[in-house]
């Protein structure tokens, strides 16, 4: 009876599979919570729900599935409705000789018409089909374990069933993860790619114990060369006006990168990758580096991200002369296509939030340049970013 | 048998039934929350209060899902072997349990705590998932099997530093718990200073949850600083005025039991200098 509840979690996107989904049952019919809705509402909850990123969601589900009538007609669960009063709609509902033929039906079934019934009439009796149509369930079903069913019937007591899920409380959960300069150490760790080479100076105990024992047990050492991260990562990074807003945590990405990755070499540009970047920020504008250069200094292995908020006037990216600091020979889009070619592993980190994306023309250019590998600066965002990097190729992100 | 908390630990509805839960189906809980929760602590308390063994593997970055199971103690075999010692010919001299093994081996059904899994290698998880699934793990060196008597209680504590794998999560129940609300909490610091003046312990968690309130603090203060605060507030023999005159100065008295950052320190003094100005 919760198959449909469980669907509805699937479409939320909430991360459920068959496997927790019976985990949930055999720890429903063993008892190990009370039969009531609430202790429904936890069982399930630790059972079904891995991440709580993913409350929030479970909570409008389990909300919409058990109580969707309090969205429509205000406040009907909290004065608890009296089982009379349903037999009540019922009567008013069927005339008398279908009443006579529904008296013998159980009264699932009987409130499963009442539901058909009330559907047609929809507009009189506002909402009130929806918490009886809702997955079929009776609202006052006789077993406890129908968790609608109990509360309504009135047996809970003073308490609200809605109390929890109602509130949402974990609704900050899902977004608000705090991104801080060791968050983000952790998803650019992501990155790493070990190799052994160069001169053997470690002690290899494994190797030493093998070697030894296949020697029949005189000793035989064995080195090996150290450990070390070899991945290469070019950083683009935007010091354009608008940037300004989202400095700190761009601060962070940059000082979480220079601590993390070895062969680390940054540039900044301002708005728009041209044909000059800088090696340092505003202060020395004058020194500046070709962008060929660039390219032709670093081998197209290095993983290059480009930090930016993408967001200007569409000419900066598609015409000559676009940008606002200087004349431009070539328009920016020339440039980032050239870049993307020399560089094909690369991604955009965006510090923008991600459901605004669309509505900047600019900004969509760019995502379509990057082919979709425009990702948003949260840890979420940069673990993608990180695993795309780190898989290589160019990969159309899913978004 | 049921766990409804402890003497000492108050365990809220929803807590207690991920508890049950886990135990009841005998499979692993993870439990996760912000620093200060007492995540740590529950394992401990569930194993009181079911008078159950109690086991207990930190994890460490370094630490190897091997480890949990036994290692095979090669150097100290291939040394007696030069010295021609006796007990070099069995193997299982020199095969030390871990703590999953010792859980397994319990005569009792066991609580073990793995304690924050996600400081770990990533692929950490994974290495376990057959142990936790089915309980048993094989030996190479001896070729036996080690299947646990009784299934231990397992209760897994992260503190979200990386993404556990999927497959690990569909094999647990998961809680978390939340950071506790002004009455759990009065009830909380109540089972751990049961003599606490009630004027006193009102004006402390008003000072508490009005400093965890303000936007931007590095670090919020959590229950195991409150409770850290409290015990130096009694040790000074403070009354709840003295907290209240020094709330003009936007810091309480003692802070340094609260925030651990000195910008956060900074950032009140700032705060308390505005609203003097505004005065």
């Amino acid at each position: 009876m919760f198959v449909d509840f469980f669907f509805q979690l699937r479409q939320a996107s909430v991360p459920v599979t068959i496997r927790e989904y019976l985990m949930m049952l055999e720890a429903l019919s063993s008892g190990a919570s009370d039969n009531d809705v609430d202790g429904f509402y936890h069982l399930a909850r630790a059972a079904m729900v891995k991440d709580e990123k993913y409350y929030d969601a479970y909570d409008k589900v389990f909300d919409n599935f058990f109580s969707g009538a309090m969205h429509d007609t205000e406040d009907l669960f909290s004065r608890v409705i009296p089982e009379d009063w349903l037999r009540a709609l019922a009567e008013r509902t069927f005339d008398p000789e279908e009443l006579a033929k529904l008296e013998k039906m159980s009264f699932e079934d009987l409130m499963e018409e009442l539901a058909k019934r009330l559907q047609e009439q929809r507009g009189r009796h506002q909402g009130g089909d929806r918490w009886i149509g809702t997955g079929g369930t009776s609202p006052f079903g006789n077993s406890g374990t129908n968790p609608s069913g109990v509360r309504i019937g009135g047996e809970g007591g003073g308490k609200s069933a809605a109390k929890v899920w109602e509130k949402r409380e974990f609704r900050g959960l899902a977004d608000d993860v705090e991104i801080g300069t060791r968050n983000i150490k952790l998803a650019l760790r992501r990155l790493r790619k070990f190799v052994r080479d160069g001169a053997e100076d470690e002690f290899d105990l494994d190797g030493t114990i093998r070697a030894t024992a296949e020697n029949a047990g005189y000793l035989d050492i064995k080195m090996v060369p150290e450990r070390k991260n070899r991945v290469k990562v070019l950083l683009f990074l935007d010091i354009g006006g608008s940037m300004d807003s989202h400095i700190r945590v761009s601060q962070e990405l940059f000082s979480a990168a220079r601590s993390e990755l070895k062969h680390l070499e940054y540039f900044y540009f301002h708005n728009f990758p041209y044909e000059r970047v800088w090696r340092q920020d505003r202060r020395g504008y004058n020194e500046w580096t070709a962008t060929w250069d660039v390219l032709n200094t670093y081998a197209p292995d290095y993983k290059t991200i480009f930090v930016g908020d993408a967001t200007m006037s569409p000419y900066e990216i598609t015409e000559i002369g676009g940008s606002i600091e200087h004349w431009n020979e070539e328009p920016g889009e020339v440039w980032l296509r050239r870049m993307l070619s020399f560089y094909p592993d690369a991604v955009w980190i965006n510090p923008v939030p991600q459901d605004r994306w669309m509505s900047t023309p600019s900004l969509r250019m760019t995502y379509q340049l990057m082919s979709g590998r425009m990702y948003p600066l949260t840890l979420e965002g940069l673990d993608e970013a990180m695993s795309v990097l780190r898989k290589g190729g160019p990969a159309l992100a899913k978004h | 048998m049921k766990f409804t908390g402890t003497d000492s630990y108050i365990a809220t509805e929803d807590l207690m039934t991920a508890v049950n839960a886990a135990i009841t189906l005998e499979r692993p809980l993870l439990v996760k929350g912000e620093p200060g929760t007492g995540k740590t602590l529950l394992a401990q308390e569930v194993a009181e209060a079911l008078g159950r063994p109690f086991f207990e593997w930190h994890i460490k970055s370094t630490t190897k899902a091997q480890h949990g199971l036994y290692e095979y103690d090669a150097v100290s075999r291939l040394r007696d072997s030069q010295l021609g010692e006796e007990r070099v010919k069995d193997i299982r001299n020199y095969i030390k349990r871990g703590m999953l093994w010792e859980a397994f081996a319990s005569e009792d059904q066991a609580v073990l705590l793995i304690d924050e899994i996600d400081k770990a290698d990533i692929e950490f998880p994974n290495d376990l998932l057959r142990e936790l699934d089915r309980m048993e793990f094989y030996v190479y060196e001896t070729q036996e099997t080690v299947a646990a008597r009784h299934r231990p209680a397992v209760i897994i504590t992260s503190n979200n530093e990386k993404e556990l794998p999927d497959a690990f999560l569909r094999r647990c129940f998961f809680h978390y718990i939340r950071f506790p609300e002004p009455d759990t909490m009065e009830r909380i610091v109540g089972v751990h200073f049961p003599g606490i003046k009630k004027a006193l312990l009102k004006e402390a968690l008003e000072c508490f949850f009005s400093i965890r309130s303000v936007n931007g603090l590095k670090k919020k203060p959590s229950t195991s600083e409150l409770l850290d605060w409290i015990k130096l507030l009694l040790a000074e023999d403070l009354a709840p005025e003295d907290l209240r005159e020094d709330s003009t100065k936007a810091l309480p008295k003692l802070y340094g039991a609260l925030l651990k950052n000195e910008q956060d320190v900074q950032m009140f003094e700032r705060l308390a200098f505005l609203s003097r100005r505004q005065n």
